[in-house]
């Protein structure tokens, strides 16, 4: 699968990435492509979906006709935003899927901590609408043997979408349950060649202060731009994703468009959104909220009910959406309830003081 | 110009109560119209925290407020407003309790314990009850001079409350800072000289 690098606009140089896929038993088939995804460029007018063409066309010759073709025929807004997928398999005992009443969309979305753009769970949706997504592209940097920086849709390309249904407990002691669509992000780092010594992998999401107003302010307690890392063995396990959608449709600004990472078993606040930088690093990285606040914020952030945050009781949680006379509070379950997949990474670890 | 506000006095305390009266209305038809969103006892508590602070600074403008426009008349209206602010602050605790804590009643004792800002906002209530309690002219004519004394008190609710309100920011201080300047400033006409100031403009 031949990768187009943007360092430079004017660079033709393609780099050649070798694609490691974890499971062969899907029938090709079931292999949905991003085809719709591609298609969220025609919200933005003729001029660049002609554009998205002619990319595809360049990059990805077996694909470029049907690209072309479902481009130009998808006119409503709302199949264009139609993400295709896999549906999460209910059968294996992976961690992919929970039958747990989901938190309805208009919740997922209208709720949210994303400071870039203001501190209300309100200001995201009210203001998110000015990021621009599109043009975007990720700088993979770092212990990997094909550093470059790779616009969206060559990142995209050779990943399969899946849906998984995942519990999100933020720090805050409220939790929702919601239907990603995305990858493994072990899939991703496999396909640009680590290298031994590549132990943590640090993300960073985009600093534009146009078009994040909370960047802007003045009293900001975050150093911008927002960082988070995992260690190497947390980023290859595989209910680690990176998302591009919820409910089947495009990732929403206001959750971290165009791609975010979902890490289930952490404090929502190390799932980083909008990203644009990962970098591969033998060194322990910085991570945002505990450079504002350490003694409040560990860099493992594992959701632990026995260990409390200064601010929240972390023994239960409020499962959203809750009504006045239904305050559904629930028992926080160890590792947010994917013990079973995880607690094994953390094996001989005082997680009390690795909090 | 004091006469007729004097003339004015009770329609304009009807409307003041009515006025302040609007927020917790609102409120509340809100809620029950479930238009608060996915976490509504989260957006109840913050809005009767807030008005409950935007009460105690109006209580404190009426010093400066008297001082600037050399009238006594204001002081007439600073027990309703300061009364309000106690209203807010227990509207702001019950929801608390009741909605958020589901009267849980081990995790308020755990809360009020452990968490500094939980403490520091519980103080600040249990300081505004005895002095709205002492907020009738009775009592203020049975304290007599330590009536004055006991709602200075006042002046620490206010920075516990600031202190609750800065405590709980994460990322961003702003607004706990903004409402701190506002209240700096207010307690800035407190300062003899500049009370001296003030009042020799027309001497």
């Amino acid at each position: 699968m031949p990768l187009k690098t943007t360092t430079k606009s004017s660079s033709k140089k393609a780099v050649t990435i070798n694609t490691k896929r974890f499971d062969s038993d899907i029938l090709p088939s079931e292999i949905t492509s991003e085809t719709n995804y591609f298609n969220r460029r025609s919200f933005i007018g003729t001029a660049g979906t002609l554009a998205m063409g002619s990319m595809l066309s360049s990059c990805a010759d077996a694909d470029s006709s049907a690209n072309k073709a479902s481009a130009a025929s998808t006119a409503d807004a709302s199949k264009q935003n139609a993400l295709e997928f896999l549906p999460a398999n209910k059968s294996i005992n992976n961690g992919f899927y929970t039958d747990e009443v989901k938190t309805p969309y208009k919740d997922i979305t209208a709720y949210n901590n994303f400071y870039e753009f203001g501190t209300d769970k309100s200001d995201p949706q009210r203001h998110a609408h000015k990021l621009v997504t599109d043009p975007w592209s990720i700088t993979i940097e770092g212990e990997v043997e094909k550093p470059g920086t790779y616009t969206l849709e060559d990142i995209l390309k050779p990943h399969d979408l899946e849906e998984r249904i995942y519990r999100l407990r933020c720090v805050e002691a409220w939790s929702m349950v919601v239907p990603w669509i995305g990858f493994s992000l072990a899939d991703l780092l496999n396909r640009f060649g680590m290298t031994s010594r590549a132990k943590y992998v640090a993300f960073e999401t985009l600093y534009r202060p146009d078009e994040m107003r909370g960047q802007r302010s003045r009293f900001g307690t975050i150093d911008w731009p927002y960082v988070e890392a995992l260690r190497i063995d947390e980023a290859m396990n595989p209910l680690t994703m990176m998302a591009i959608g919820l409910y089947g449709k495009v990732m929403p600004n206001q959750n971290g468009a165009p791609i975010r990472l979902v890490v289930p078993w952490k404090y929502g606040f190390k799932s980083i959104k909008s990203i644009v930088k990962i970098r591969l690093t033998d060194q322990l990285p910085p991570t945002s909220w505990n450079k504002t606040a350490p003694q409040e914020y560990g860099f493992y952030s594992n959701v632990n009910p026995a260990v409390n945050h200064p601010r929240w009781s972390q023994a239960s949680e409020r499962r959203l959406p809750t009504s006045l006379l239904k305050p559904n509070r629930i028992d926080t379950l160890p590792f947010n309830g994917y013990a079973e997949q995880v607690a094994h990474l953390y094996k001989g670890m005082d997680l009390r003081r690795n909090f | 110009m004091n006469k007729t506000l004097k003339l004015y006095r009770k329609p304009i305390k009807i409307a003041i109560f009515l006025l302040a009266l609007l927020p917790w209305v609102f409120m509340w038809i809100a809620a029950v119209q479930e238009s608060l969103g996915p976490d509504p006892a989260k957006a109840l508590s913050h809005i009767s925290g807030e008005w409950a602070l935007r009460f105690l600074v109006l209580t404190l403008a009426i010093t400066p407020i008297r001082l600037i426009s050399q009238s006594a008349e204001w002081i007439h209206y600073r027990r309703m407003l300061g009364l309000f602010a106690f209203f807010y602050a227990v509207n702001h605790l019950i929801i608390y309790c009741l909605f958020l804590l589901a009267l849980q009643w081990q995790e308020l004792w755990a809360d009020i314990v452990e968490r500094p800002f939980i403490t520091v906002g519980f103080l600040a209530l249990l300081i505004l009850l005895p002095l709205a309690i002492t907020s009738t002219k009775n009592w203020q004519r049975k304290l007599g001079r330590n009536w004055a004394r006991l709602h200075k008190l006042i002046y620490i609710a206010v920075a516990l409350v600031l202190l609750h309100f800065i405590w709980q920011a994460r990322s961003d201080l702003t607004e706990p800072l903004v409402y701190t300047a506002v209240v700096i400033v207010l307690m800035l006409f407190r300062l003899s000289k500049i009370k001296k100031l003030l009042s020799r403009r027309t001497a």
